[in-house]
């Protein structure tokens, strides 16, 4: 009875987890590339869950399935990022990185702040995305969502490692994260991989709204705040600029937090700020950053 | 003989700091033109500002014709001069098959470039050997060898080399400065910044010496090599 009280919590975990992860595979790409921590990036995620919100009623009345909402938001996400780096990120290229945080931050409250004049404080109630059934594995039975969730974003992921090895685009973001002007040398857009970037960080977490909508059927215009801390943890804890590293760091926060919340819910989220100060005492590069000096 | 490039009184700040003054050079098709001068005077500054990696005060520099100071920077190696910066900047996390083909990354015409590929290959047999490795784990002449044969992938008709040299060997300069006259027998013109001035005016045609932002003196490469003005200053003689 314990041992399946403790799998359907380790299903749990990673069900988090992996949704942390595609939260924090936006933190360390855009990390990586323009050497930002983006503060708005957890906000960008209540962008896609409203955009859901309002999408999967839309759907329903034409008679389409409601998962096409997972398009739709990340869409309006993509956009939304690739707006934020053009008008308040862009103009502060090769400003003090503290000017940058600001900025970051300003724009979450912003975003924050619009979402409240829009939709009020309210919380929307979310419609069901998908129809699943609960698959019985042995004598366990797992909500179909968890399933789905961890299949869709350790496909996400297999997808994205593929794309930033083998493809000329994510060749490109991998030499402008590395060495920018030598990018530039090679007659790379640096600009338009910086927005290429930025689009896809934001559609992961559109992607990471719709799932964690379908588990917490809930919008709110805080809800990315706790969220994307979370996720930028993972990104610390797996090293930043790392993105086999985020996804470790995702999957490791959210078993963290699932176990420590079997045992003491109010516990939880004290572990998992605990972990942050940890890893940035012990190992501030993170589990699979490496620790490459400044550059002079 | 043909223009290459042609750099017209070009200045450059660094805030308040007036850094290049009235800089002109001309490079002509087929040579090799050295850019000496002591450190700080403003010789990767040149480079950079060709290249648009730095942004002029005003001036002008031609590529053929083409006004390169209102190109956007990514375009000017896709018109066929390709820039070896000074410390190599390799990617240190890609491997040397991968630093490479970064070099053709703009290209479209694969069947060309597997044979640039090939050539550079030929070229530094080192790169060969080690071509699965990382960029990162290789010593500072393959470096070396790997960001020259980087920028010969994008096929250039000239090459800017920016200190070269910088922190090898006597014998892996050497072999540098061979490599670089072989490229240019190949057909490739060369815009060399160095502070090893003996070795670059040795296989300069034509060279520049750069005072603090000033041009102050320009020649044959062996006629400076045995002007007594340049033998004190910059050949410790």
């Amino acid at each position: 009875m314990v041992l399946i009280v403790l799998i359907k919590q380790l299903v749990n975990g990673i069900q988090v987890g992996s949704i942390y992860a595609l939260v924090a595979l936006g933190y360390t790409m855009v990390y990586g590339i323009v050497k930002l921590i983006n503060f708005a990036h957890g906000d960008f995620i209540m962008v896609g869950g409203y955009a859901a919100v309002f999408t999967v009623p839309f759907l329903v009345t034409l008679g389409m399935p409601p998962w096409l909402c997972i398009p739709a938001a990340v869409l309006v996400c993509s956009c939304i990022g690739v707006l934020t780096e053009k008008i308040a990120y862009k103009p502060l290229r090769g400003a003090p990185s503290l000017s940058v945080l600001i900025t970051a931050i300003a724009v979450s409250l912003c975003l924050q702040n619009l979402a409240l004049i829009f939709f009020s404080s309210a919380p929307r109630p979310m419609s069901a995305v998908f129809d699943l059934k609960p698959v019985t594995i042995g004598s366990i039975q797992f909500s179909g969502i968890s399933i789905l969730t961890i299949l869709l974003s350790l496909s996400i992921m297999v997808a994205l490692q593929l794309f930033i090895k083998r493809t000329r685009m994510g060749k490109a973001m991998r030499a402008v994260s590395e060495d920018s002007e030598a990018a530039i040398l090679m007659g790379i857009n640096t600009n338009r991989t910086i927005s290429i970037t930025f689009a896809i960080g934001s559609g992961l977490a559109a992607m990471a709204a719709v799932m964690y909508c379908s588990a917490y059927p809930q919008v709110q215009p805080y809800m990315g705040s706790m969220l994307g801390l979370k996720a930028f943890i993972a990104a610390v804890l797996g090293g930043i600029g790392s993105i086999p590293g985020a996804m470790l760091g995702g999957i490791v926060i959210g078993l963290v937090e699932s176990l420590t919340r079997h045992f003491n819910s109010q516990l939880a989220d004290a572990v998992v700020f605990a972990i942050l100060i940890v890893v940035l005492l012990v190992k501030p590069a993170g589990i699979m950053g490496k620790n490459v000096g400044e550059k002079v | 003989m043909k223009e290459i490039l042609k750099v017209t009184d070009l200045n450059v700040n660094y805030g308040a700091i007036h850094a290049i003054h009235n800089v002109s050079l001309t490079v002509n098709e087929g040579e090799i033109v050295s850019l000496i001068g002591a450190n700080g005077a403003g010789k990767t500054t040149v480079l950079h500002t060709i290249t648009g990696l730095t942004k002029a005060a005003s001036g002008s520099v031609l590529l053929e014709g083409t006004e390169l100071l209102t190109t956007e920077p990514h375009k000017i190696v896709t018109m066929g001069m390709a820039h070896v910066p000074e410390g190599r900047h390799v990617f240190a996390q890609m491997t040397v098959l991968e630093n490479l083909e970064m070099g053709a990354y703009f290209r479209r015409d694969k069947d060309q470039v597997e044979k640039d590929l090939e050539d550079v290959l030929r070229r530094f047999p080192r790169l060969r050997e080690r071509s699965r490795q990382m960029a990162g784990t290789l010593s500072g002449g393959e470096q070396q060898m790997l960001a020259v044969g980087r920028a010969l992938m994008s096929h250039p008709r000239i090459l800017l080399l920016d200190e070269p040299s910088m922190g090898l060997s006597p014998l892996l300069v050497k072999e540098i400065f061979t490599t670089i006259e072989d490229v240019n027998r190949d057909g490739v013109t060369i815009l060399l910044v160095e502070q090893n001035a003996k070795m670059a005016l040795s296989i300069a045609d034509r060279a520049y010496v750069l005072e603090t932002g000033d041009v102050v003196m320009e020649g044959e490469g062996q006629a400076m090599l045995k002007d007594d003005n340049v033998r004190k200053a910059y050949l410790g003689a």
